[in-house]
C-alpha cells in the first residue's frame, strides 16, 4: 500500500471562449473522506467536476490515483477508476425501470453472445441495493413514478452497484425537501464508514458544516483556501468564498424609498397554481419597486410566474394594476398589459436559440417594425443594433445565431426584446443562473434602472447574496405557501432560511 | 441563400449532362412538359412545404388531390354544377380538411404524422366510395375549355401551370420570408416553447399553415385532375406527398421544422422532375426511377447537412476571434 491520497488533482486549467473557468485548481481527497467543494455560482466547482468526470476536458494539470498520473477522457475513463457522478439534473432514464437504471451498461447477462439480460439477477440485487438505502419501493418501478429523492438515491445505488471509490454530489440536495435532506445526508455518513469518498458541492452551508472532514473554497476560477472539519464554520466559507465586499456589487433602493403603496402597481390576487392548489397567494408590487422572491427549489416561485405570466394554466389567478384587475388567459394578454417573462430556462423557452440575435429581439414586436405585416427589414436590424449598443450585448453582428453567444449576453437578448415594449412589470425567473460575474453585475445594474423608471420587478432567485442585495422587499414562499414577506429592515440570511424551510410563519 | 444555391447548382448540372447526351431534352415540348410538371407539382409542394417548417408533416395530399380529382369530375359532368361553384368547392373542401387537420394537431395534441397517415387512408376510400371505384373524367365535355387551358395551355409558349407556380411561389415568398406571419411560422416550428413565450399564438399559426396547404393543395389537383382529363379513384395522385416531403426536404427543409424556405422548394421540384425526365431520355431502366430519385435525395441532403455544420463552425470562430480580442484590449 503506498500512502498516496485517492484523488489528487493537481493545477488543473481551463479556459473556455473569453473565460478562464479554472487557473492551477488544485484538489485531494483521502479514502472514506468526505471533502465538501464550495464557492459562488461561476467559481468552477462544476467545471472541475466535470473534468474529474471525464465530460469535459482540461487544459492544464494532472490528475493522480493513488499517486499514480491517470487520463480521464471520457465518463467511462472516470467510471473505469471507480468514480461516479450524481448530477443536479438527474441523469436517469425515467422511462425505465429501478433495476434496468441501476444496472445500465452493467447488465449481466445469460445466453453468450444473444446477450439476454439476467433479470431474475438484476431485479433481487437491485432489491437489496435500493432497500439498504432505505427506499421503501420495488425495484420493477418505473422511475417516473417516483419522487426526485427517490429517482437521486436511485442514482446513489447505481453508482455504489459499480463499486464507486469516489461518489460526486452537484447539489444534491437542492430540489429536495427537509426530511429528505436529512436521509441524504446519513447516507453520506453511511457512505464514509463504507471508506467510500464522497465529493459534495452545496449552496447549503449548514449541510457542509455538518458532514464535510474538509471544505475547499473556490472562487473565480481559483483555489480561494481550505478549512479543516474544526474550522468550519459559515462564517469563514462565506468569508472565503465571497472574498470581495458584496456592497460594490448591489445598488439597492435607500431604506423607506418604497414604502407599499396598495392602490398603486400591481396586485395580485388568491393565485393557486397547478402544482400547489390548497395555497393561495396574494401579494402587491409598487410602482418602482424590487420584489425578491426567494424560497428553495420547488417551492412554486417558477410557477407563481408562469401564471401571471398567462403561459401556464391555474386554477385561479387574479393580477389587478392600480385597482382595475386584468384578464390574462395567455402570454399574449399579458404583454398586451406589460407584464412580461424572462423565465429560468433561457434557451429552452427565453431563445429561439437557432434564431439569430435581430431575430430573437424583434420577435415578440414584430408588428412594431412592420408595415401592413410586412417586415422593414432596415427597421428591424436598427432597433437591434440599437438594444445591443443599449445595454451592451456582445456580439459581432446582430445576424450570429443566438446559441453561438455567452449565457450573459443571451440573457440579455431576452431582457432587450421585452425593453422595446416600454414594460410596466417584468419578472426575472433566476436571471443569473449560468452567467458570468461581469454579466451578473451588469444586469443587476439594469434591474436597478428598469425599477427607477418606475418598472416594478420580481426577481425569483435561489441566490442568498442576490435576493438580498437586489430587492427592496423579499417575499419567501415555501412548498407552495407565501410564507413572509421581509422590509429591508429585516433583511438577513438568516431571517429568509427560516421562512424558506418552513420553520417560521 | 446559399442552402439554394448549391442545389440550383445541381439542377443546372443536370440539365447540361442531360442535354449533351440526349439532345431532345432541349426540345420546346420536353421544356414545355417538364415545365408543366415542375408547376403542378410546385404548387402543393410549397404547401406541403409550409407544414413541414411548422415541424408537422401533411401525408394526405395525393389522396385529396384524388378525392378532389373525382368530386370536380362529377360535379362537372354528372351533377352539372357551375364552374365557379364547382372551383370554389374544390378549394372550400380541401381547406376544411386541412383545418380539421391543424385542429386535430393543435387542439387535441395529435401528432401530424398520424392525423394526415389517417386522412391519406380515409380520402382515398371515400374517393373510391362516391365514383364506386369507376374512373371518371371530362372526357371532351363542352364549357370547360378555360380549365383545360390552365392545365395544358401554354400562353407564350410558357405553360399555364408553371406560370402559375410563379405566380404563386412570389406570394408565398413574400409571406413566408418577409412577412410576420412567416416570422411566426419558423419561430413556432423551431420551439414552440420559446415562441409561445414570446406571446406567439402557435396553435392559431399551425392551424393556419395547414390550412394554406390544403388551398395549395386544391389548386394543383385541380391542375391535375384536367391535365390527366380522366380520374382513377383509385390511383390519382398516389404517393404524391412523398414528391412533395422530398421536393421541400432537398430544398432545405427540416423535419425537425422552422427551415426552410420557397426557393429552395421550387427548385427541389425541378430537380425531381428533371430527374424523372432524365431516366426517360438517358434510356436508364425506367424500373431505376425511384432508385435515383432516392439517391440524388439521400446525396442532397448529406451535403446541405455538411454546409450547415461548416457555417456554424465559421460563426463559432467568429465568436472566439471577437471574445480573444477583447480580452487582449482589455490586458493591455
Amino acid at each position: 500500500m503506498n500512502n498516496a491520497p485517492l484523488l489528487e488533482m493537481e493545477g488543473i486549467s481551463k479556459r473556455f471562449p473569453g473565460v478562464v473557468a479554472l487557473d492551477q485548481v488544485d484538489l485531494t481527497v483521502g479514502e472514506g473522506e468526505v471533502v465538501a467543494l464550495i464557492g459562488e455560482n461561476g467559481a468552477g466547482k462544476s467545471t472541475l467536476m466535470r473534468i474529474l468526470g471525464g465530460a469535459t476536458a482540461r487544459d492544464g494539470g494532472t490528475i493522480k490515483i493513488n499517486g499514480a498520473p491517470v487520463e480521464i477522457n471520457s465518463p467511462r475513463d472516470a467510471a473505469s477508476y471507480r468514480i461516479e457522478f450524481i448530477h443536479q439534473e438527474l441523469s436517469v432514464l425515467d422511462n425505465l425501470d429501478v433495476a434496468a437504471n441501476i444496472f445500465l451498461r452493467r447488465e449481466p447477462t445469460f445466453g453468450g453472445p444473444l446477450k439476454l439480460i439476467d433479470r431474475r439477477r438484476i431485479y433481487k440485487e437491485a432489491d437489496v441495493l435500493v432497500r439498504k438505502l432505505g427506499l421503501d419501493i420495488s425495484s420493477r418501478t418505473t422511475l417516473n413514478r417516483l419522487s426526485i429523492a427517490q429517482q437521486q438515491l436511485v442514482e446513489i445505488a447505481r453508482a455504489l452497484s459499480a463499486g464507486a471509490r469516489i461518489i460526486i454530489m452537484d447539489e444534491p440536495t437542492s430540489s429536495l425537501t427537509l426530511t429528505e435532506t436529512r436521509r441524504l445526508l446519513d447516507i453520506v455518513h453511511d457512505l464514509k464508514s463504507q471508506n467510500v469518498s464522497v465529493i459534495y458541492i452545496s449552496h447549503r452551508l449548514h449541510e457542509v458544516e455538518e458532514i464535510a472532514d474538509r471544505a475547499v473554497v473556490l472562487r473565480d476560477g481559483k483555489n480561494a483556501g481550505v478549512l479543516q472539519r474544526s474550522e468550519i464554520n459559515r462564517e469563514r466559507m462565506v468569508r472565503m468564498m465571497v472574498g470581495r465586499d458584496l456592497k460594490d456589487f448591489f445598488t439597492g433602493a435607500p431604506e423607506g424609498v418604497y414604502a407599499t403603496p396598495d392602490g398603486e402597481g400591481f396586485a395580485v390576487r388568491r393565485l393557486r397554481t397547478l402544482r400547489y392548489p390548497k395555497h393561495t397567494i396574494s401579494f402587491s408590487i409598487g410602482r418602482g419597486e424590487v420584489l425578491g422572491f426567494a424560497g428553495l427549489v420547488g417551492a412554486g416561485r417558477s410557477e407563481m410566474a408562469r401564471a401571471i405570466f398567462g403561459v401556464e394554466k391555474a386554477h385561479e389567478a387574479e393580477v389587478g394594476l392600480d385597482g382595475k384587475t386584468l384578464r390574462i388567459t395567455g402570454p399574449r394578454d399579458a404583454i398586451s398589459h406589460g407584464i412580461y417573462l424572462i423565465p429560468e430556462d433561457r434557451r429552452q423557452c427565453g431563445l429561439i436559440v437557432d434564431f439569430n440575435v435581430r431575430e430573437n429581439i424583434s420577435l415578440p414586436n414584430l408588428d412594431a417594425y412592420s408595415s401592413a405585416k410586412i417586415i422593414n427589414r432596415a427597421k428591424e436590424t436598427k432597433a437591434a443594433l440599437d438594444a445591443c449598443k443599449a445595454i451592451n450585448i456582445k456580439t459581432p453582428t446582430p445576424e450570429m445565431r443566438a446559441a453561438n453567444l455567452s449565457g450573459g449576453n443571451q440573457q440579455k437578448v431576452v431582457l432587450a426584446r421585452w425593453l422595446s415594449f416600454a414594460p410596466k412589470l417584468l419578472i426575472f425567473d433566476e436571471p443569473t443562473r449560468g452567467i458570468d460575474v461581469g454579466a451578473k453585475a451588469e444586469i443587476y445594474q439594469l434591474i436597478r434602472n428598469l425599477a427607477a423608471n418606475g418598472v416594478s420587478v420580481i426577481v425569483i432567485s435561489s441566490e442568498m447574496e442576490e435576493v438580498l442585495g437586489i430587492s427592496d422587499r423579499i417575499a419567501v414562499m415555501h412548498e407552495g405557501r407565501l410564507t413572509g414577506i421581509l422590509n429591508r429592515s429585516q433583511f438577513s440570511e438568516e431571517a429568509v432560511m427560516r421562512l424558506a424551510t418552513g420553520t417560521e410563519g | 441563400m446559399k442552402k439554394e444555391l448549391g442545389i440550383f447548382v445541381l439542377l443546372i448540372l443536370l440539365c447540361v449532362i442531360t442535354s449533351i447526351i440526349n439532345p431532345n431534352f432541349l426540345l420546346a415540348i420536353n421544356l414545355q412538359n417538364i415545365g408543366r410538371q415542375i408547376g403542378a407539382f410546385g404548387i402543393f409542394s410549397i404547401g406541403l412545404g409550409l407544414v413541414i417548417i411548422t415541424g408537422g408533416i401533411e401525408l394526405s395530399v395525393g389522396s385529396m388531390m384524388g378525392l378532389l380529382g373525382v368530386l370536380l369530375s362529377m360535379m362537372l359532368t354528372e351533377w352539372h354544377v357551375g364552374i365557379v361553384v364547382a372551383l370554389i368547392a374544390c378549394v372550400a373542401i380541401a381547406m376544411l380538411l386541412d383545418l380539421g387537420h391543424g385542429l386535430l394537431i393543435t387542439r387535441l395534441n395529435m401528432q401530424p404524422f398520424i392525423v394526415t397517415l389517417c386522412g391519406l387512408l380515409f380520402y382515398r376510400g371515400v374517393a373510391r366510395f362516391v365514383s364506386n371505384d369507376e374512373t371518371k373524367g371530362f372526357g371532351t365535355a363542352a364549357g370547360l375549355d378555360f380549365l383545360r387551358f390552365l392545365a395544358n395551355g401554354n400562353p407564350f409558349g410558357i405553360p399555364m401551370p408553371f406560370l402559375l407556380l410563379i405566380v404563386i411561389s412570389l406570394i408565398t415568398w413574400v409571406v413566408l420570408h418577409r412577412s410576420v406571419y412567416g416570422r411566426y411560422l419558423f419561430a413556432t416550428g423551431r420551439n414552440p416553447e420559446a415562441a409561445r413565450y414570446a406571446g406567439i399564438n402557435t396553435k392559431g399559426i399551425i392551424t393556419l399553415t395547414y390550412v394554406i396547404c390544403g388551398a395549395l393543395t386544391a389548386i394543383s389537383g385541380i391542375i391535375f385532375a384536367f391535365y390527366t382529363n380522366s380520374v382513377s379513384p383509385a390511383n390519382h395522385g398516389n404517393a404524391y406527398e412523398l414528391y412533395g416531403i422530398a421536393a421541400a426536404v432537398l430544398g432545405g427543409c427540416s423535419l425537425r421544422g422552422g427551415e426552410g424556405s420557397v426557393v429552395g422548394i421550387v427548385i427541389g421540384t425541378a430537380l425531381l422532375q428533371v430527374l424523372r425526365n432524365l431516366v426517360n431520355l438517358l434510356d436508364i431502366p425506367s424500373s431505376l426511377d425511384f432508385a435515383v430519385m432516392g439517391a440524388v435525395i439521400l446525396v442532397g441532403v448529406m451535403a446541405d447537412q455538411i454546409f450547415t455544420e461548416r457555417r456554424n463552425r465559421r460563426q463559432i470562430a467568429l465568436m472566439r476571434e471577437m471574445s480573444a480580442r477583447e480580452a487582449q484590449s482589455q490586458s493591455s
